[in-house]
């Protein structure tokens, strides 16, 4: 028995590049190779995205033309609209799932679980993740969770109502609003699979990235996209579980009568049992989870806008050191700063001090990136492909959301602007946008790698500008409307006299917005067309430096023929040159990880 | 007619959209096919980054310009004032940062880029300048920090000092109720399980404790100027939240617990009906409501400017219209209207 498990082994060890009999179920559906389920993810959570803006549109049109009659909102809507005009109750359902599609299911699981899965073997030079099984059985609990929170849209109560943060008792609560019966138990089934998924995804991570790496491949040499990747799986698996036992006490105050965060209620005409129970815990545990969350988004879109970045300025990252250790800071602190979400729910104050001087603390990292890439960019030969204008976009916008989160960090300052529209512009220009652009940079890159074609480019240009345009359109304005006093969540504004002035901001908020969603349908069919008709790939067509563009093209099982290549250098060698000026390699400006030191070449410390 | 308007607009722009992506296509027959940035793409990009610059300014001036007049007017409260400094000076701060630093950002977009056989500076690191923009945000920050900090808990300190006004707020589905303390200006226990809706006890006062009977509920909010507020925040049902824009308070008021906040206010209401920017902002609306009623539109009616206050935590369907009136007066015009109020001790006795 022992010899022929060891004789399987050994095989299995000489085979490099062999290719198994494959079926059509097996590569395509229940593939256990991380290029596919990459693609699986990265499909899935384009589906999720359109979803998610379709959804962002409807409810933009309602808040600029409050209780107008659309046919649109008929024929999306049906019963939730009598006559084309919006419910209040849908309007609040639209909002919560609208956040929690984009934060969840498109910029988690559709921008880790694609470039994770997709770059953690392809750079580090491993032939698979550590366990492509569980890598697969991740992809199809995405899927389900997906599918459920899709399916809670279709219910007859409409689906879960109480935001995206679920704060009971208003989720507890079906008596409180129609969304809470069904619709926030599919939600909450949904999101226990959805984390179910989201940890065997980020354990599989951690463990390729520490064991799996190849020859010569240092953790400091590791390209700064799997840095973000790799710590992004360690913030998610430190804070996930949170939000599951967080769920899981909701759902059994829900059902089986417990009061963990309910107390003294009386509603519709009764008490209710509960009692010593407390909503505040509940916020605690959420945000635990909630704020690293907004990280879980951001890391890896800043991981592949390094990658992107120095490829296409034809230099290396600036401060490869700082820039890792600007990241092990933010995850560290990401965890301790939750609590400037809740600066005014009651909680002790000193805490909320505490809880000040955390995320102040926080913007520290956050500027240093910043200006690293800014300086990436100084006397640098830009490449501007799409992917790069993506790059830059998300600095911008990375800019101006990190630096009114500087008002909202400090406890004084948020008083007046908590859950406000300044809250919104705030979190869609930092997180939203900014991690929306990092996951298009990364299509738009890694493309060839992906489907062996190449976009077209200048349908991504059209995409990017008339992106970056409206994005600011929307969201910049939008500060101003929070300012002015406008709560979110409002169905409509129309009852305070003191906000009418803001209509003609919202109707140029929500054109904007319409144009933006415009926008995504060209990337949308760029993206189509170009897997079945685009331009072949050349290998390395960004004449990059990591490992992925040393790997065939052609996509098999095991991602090189023959031997692994072995790693020399760190992967940002790009215009390195002798004394006298001339490249290190005559003639090409940069020099892949996978090429020995030269002669007298001297290897820099990093 | 504003929506025959957008949709037209929105048509046109598909349209351009869509000629836009034909030029595109059409030009690129003619020239490479690699899909790859050339040195035309890297030049209009870089050109357009930096339109996009003068964009980004642009929106802002736009913004400030056009939006300005609609932000709160001057806070009505004492520690407001504070609170408006604080915010003007972290507006300057950012102010400045964004502008240098997406300057920079889309200028060098601009400067370098691309072109065939044009070599860029191979420059990793340099720990001079990483320390120096790692240490100007920690001072800037420290200082903001510290400032923020003293401001919160001078703000946050609920306390017995200065005689108080103690008001309860009471939030559920969807609206508001003031009690008062009364005579004694203490307010006497209650519980949502003594709430009695047949004997119109709804805040579930506890008919037997004597500082309950002087208590006076009420439907509107009003303040006595110049004379601190203790409030304390209860909610029946779900979450809610007090919030005070004009007075730039704010507190979430949670099932089964009491919160607080404390502010004086130091502006009546008709002395801000008088405020200039307020005059404006009643002439601007009114013009538009004026518009509406012309129209047959609902929300016609001319408005008259009055603190209020809002609910700002989502709690259901009519959360976007959960309001209470608050009334600032001098202290005569205050104890005048306080006089006019049933206690609850009243209340009780004649519902039986
Ligand atoms: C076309 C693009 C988008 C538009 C026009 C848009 C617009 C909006 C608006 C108006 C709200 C309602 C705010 C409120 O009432 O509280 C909202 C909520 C939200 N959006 Fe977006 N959004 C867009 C894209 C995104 C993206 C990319 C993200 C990804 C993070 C995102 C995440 C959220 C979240 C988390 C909420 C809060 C939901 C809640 O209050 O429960 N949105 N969005
Ligand atoms: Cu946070
Ligand atoms: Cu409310």
């Amino acid at each position: 028995m022992s010899a022929i498990v060891q004789e399987h082994t050994e095989d299995h060890a000489h085979d490099h590049g062999h290719h198994h009999k494959e079926t059509f179920i097996t590569k395509y559906i229940f593939s256990q190779d991380h290029k596919m389920i990459a693609k699986q993810y990265l499909i899935t959570g384009l589906i999720m995205g359109f979803i998610g803006i379709g959804m962002s549109l409807l409810f933009r049109m309602q808040l600029a033309f409050p209780g107008e009659s659309f046919l649109l909102f008929e024929w999306f809507l049906g019963d939730w609209a009598p006559d084309g005009v919006m419910d209040a109750d849908i309007y609040l359902a639209l909002v919560t799932i609208h956040g929690t599609i984009m934060v969840f299911f498109v910029l988690t699981a559709g921008l880790s679980g694609t470039f994770s899965n997709l770059l953690i073997p392809l750079q580090i030079g491993a032939r698979d993740m550590a366990s492509g099984f569980l890598n697969m059985i991740s992809y199809w609990l995405f899927f389900i969770s997906s599918v459920i929170m899709v399916s809670s849209i279709f219910i007859e109560a409409g689906p879960a109502a109480a935001g995206w943060t679920i704060y009971p008792p208003l989720s507890a609560l079906p008596m409180a609003q129609p969304g809470s019966g069904l619709g926030m138990t599919l939600w909450l089934v949904s999101m226990a699979v959805f984390i179910a998924s989201s940890l065997m995804g980020s354990l599989n991570y951690i463990v390729t990235v520490i064991n799996l790496r190849t020859k010569g491949m240092s953790m400091t040499r590791l390209p700064l996209t799997i840095w973000a990747f790799f710590v992004t799986a360690i913030i998610g698996v430190i804070s996930f579980p949170v939000l599951l036992s967080a769920a899981l006490l909701l759902i059994m105050d829900r059902s089986f009568g417990t009061s963990f965060f309910l107390s003294d209620i009386f509603i519709q005409g009764e008490v209710l049992h509960y009692q010593g129970g407390s909503p505040v815990l509940f916020e605690h545990l959420f945000w635990f989870l909630g704020h690293p969350e907004v990280y879980i988004v951001l890391l890896p879109a800043l991981g592949i806008t390094s990658e992107v970045m120095s490829t296409n300025a034809r230099k290396p990252i600036f401060g490869y050191r700082a820039m890792v250790a600007s990241i092990l800071a933010i995850a560290f602190l990401s965890t301790i700063v939750w609590g400037h979400h809740m600066f005014i729910s009651g909680m002790n104050p000193f805490l909320g001090s505490v809880f000040t001087f955390t995320t102040l603390l926080i913007a520290i990292p956050s500027a240093v990136k910043a200006f690293n890439y800014i300086t990436t960019l100084w006397k640098g030969n830009l490449q501007l492909n799409p992917a790069m204008l993506f790059s830059i976009g998300l600095v911008s916008t990375f800019i101006t959301g990190g630096l009114t989160g500087i008002i909202l960090g400090d406890s004084t300052l948020d008083i007046n602007v908590h859950d406000t529209y300044f809250v919104v512009a705030h979190f869609h220009l930092v997180m939203g946008i900014s991690a929306l652009y990092g996951l298009f940079a990364g299509v738009y890159h890694w493309f060839p790698k992906m489907f062996g074609k190449m976009m077209n480019k200048n349908l991504g240009y059209v995409h990017f500008w008339v992106t970056a345009v409206c994005a600011y359109g929307v969201f910049f304005p939008m500060h101003f409307v929070g300012m002015a006093g406008v709560p979110r969540r409002y169905y409509e504004n129309t009852a305070f006299p003191m906000f009418d002035e803001l209509t003609d901001v919202q109707v140029l908020m929500t054109v904007f917005a319409l144009i933006a969603g415009a926008a995504q349908l060209v990337f949308a069919y760029n993206f189509v067309h170009s897997i079945f008709y685009g331009r072949p790939a050349e290998q390395n067509p960004w004449k990059s430096n990591t490992l992925e563009w040393t790997a065939p093209v052609k996509h098999f099982h095991g991602n090189w023929e023959g031997e692994i290549p072995e790693v020399h250098r760190w992967a940002y060698d790009y215009s390195k040159t002798w004394d006298n000026g001339d490249y290190i390699i005559p003639g090409q400006d940069y020099v892949p990880q996978h090429i020995p030191l030269q002669e007298n070449e001297e290897e820099l410390q990093h | 007619m504003t929506i025959v308007l957008t949709i037209a607009v929105l048509v046109l722009v598909a349209i351009a959209i869509w000629q836009m992506t034909k030029i595109f296509e059409l030009s690129q027959i003619k020239t490479d096919n690699s899909q790859i940035a050339n040195d035309k793409d890297n030049k209009y990009n870089g050109y357009l980054l930096f339109g996009f610059l003068i964009f980004i300014y642009g929106i802002t001036i736009f913004s400030f310009a056009k939006y300005s007049k609609f932000l709160l007017p001057e806070a009505a409260s004492e520690h407001g004032g504070e609170y408006d400094l604080l915010m003007y000076i972290s507006f300057v701060i950012i102010f400045i940062v964004q502008t240098i630093t997406q300057a920079l950002l889309h200028y060098f977009g601009y400067k370098y880029r691309g072109e065939k056989g044009k070599k860029a500076l191979f420059y990793a690191d340099n720990d001079k300048l990483e320390f120096i923009w790692t240490i100007i945000p920690v001072v800037v920050l420290a200082g903001l920090i510290l400032w923020g900090l003293y401001t919160w808990t001078n703000i946050m300190d609920v306390n017995d000092e200065d005689d108080p006004l103690i008001v309860e707020l009471y939030a559920q589905q969807f609206n508001w109720t003031a009690r008062y303390g009364g005579e004694d200006n203490e307010l006497g226990m209650a519980n949502v399980r003594m709430i009695d809706i047949n004997k119109a006890n709804v805040l579930g006062l506890d008919e037997s404790d004597p500082y309950a009977s002087d208590d006076i509920i009420t439907k509107e909010l009003h303040l006595p100027v110049g004379r601190k507020v203790n409030f304390r925040f209860r909610s029946q049902d779900v979450l809610h939240s007090a919030y005070m824009p004009h007075f730039r308070a704010q507190m979430n008021c949670v099932p089964g617990m009491i919160t607080e906040f404390s502010f004086t206010p130091t502006i009546t209401t008709e002395e801000m009906r008088q405020n200039p920017e307020v005059i404006e902002k009643v002439k601007r609306t009114n013009k538009i409501r004026a518009e509406r009623a012309a129209l047959g539109q609902p929300n016609g009616d001319p408005w008259e400017f009055d603190y209020v206050l809002l609910c700002n935590k989502i709690c259901g369907k009519s959360h976007y219209n959960m309001q209470m009136k608050i009334i600032v007066e001098t202290e005569e015009e205050y104890q005048k209207w306080l006089e006019e109020q049933q206690t609850f001790g009243q209340t009780m006795a004649s519902m039986n």
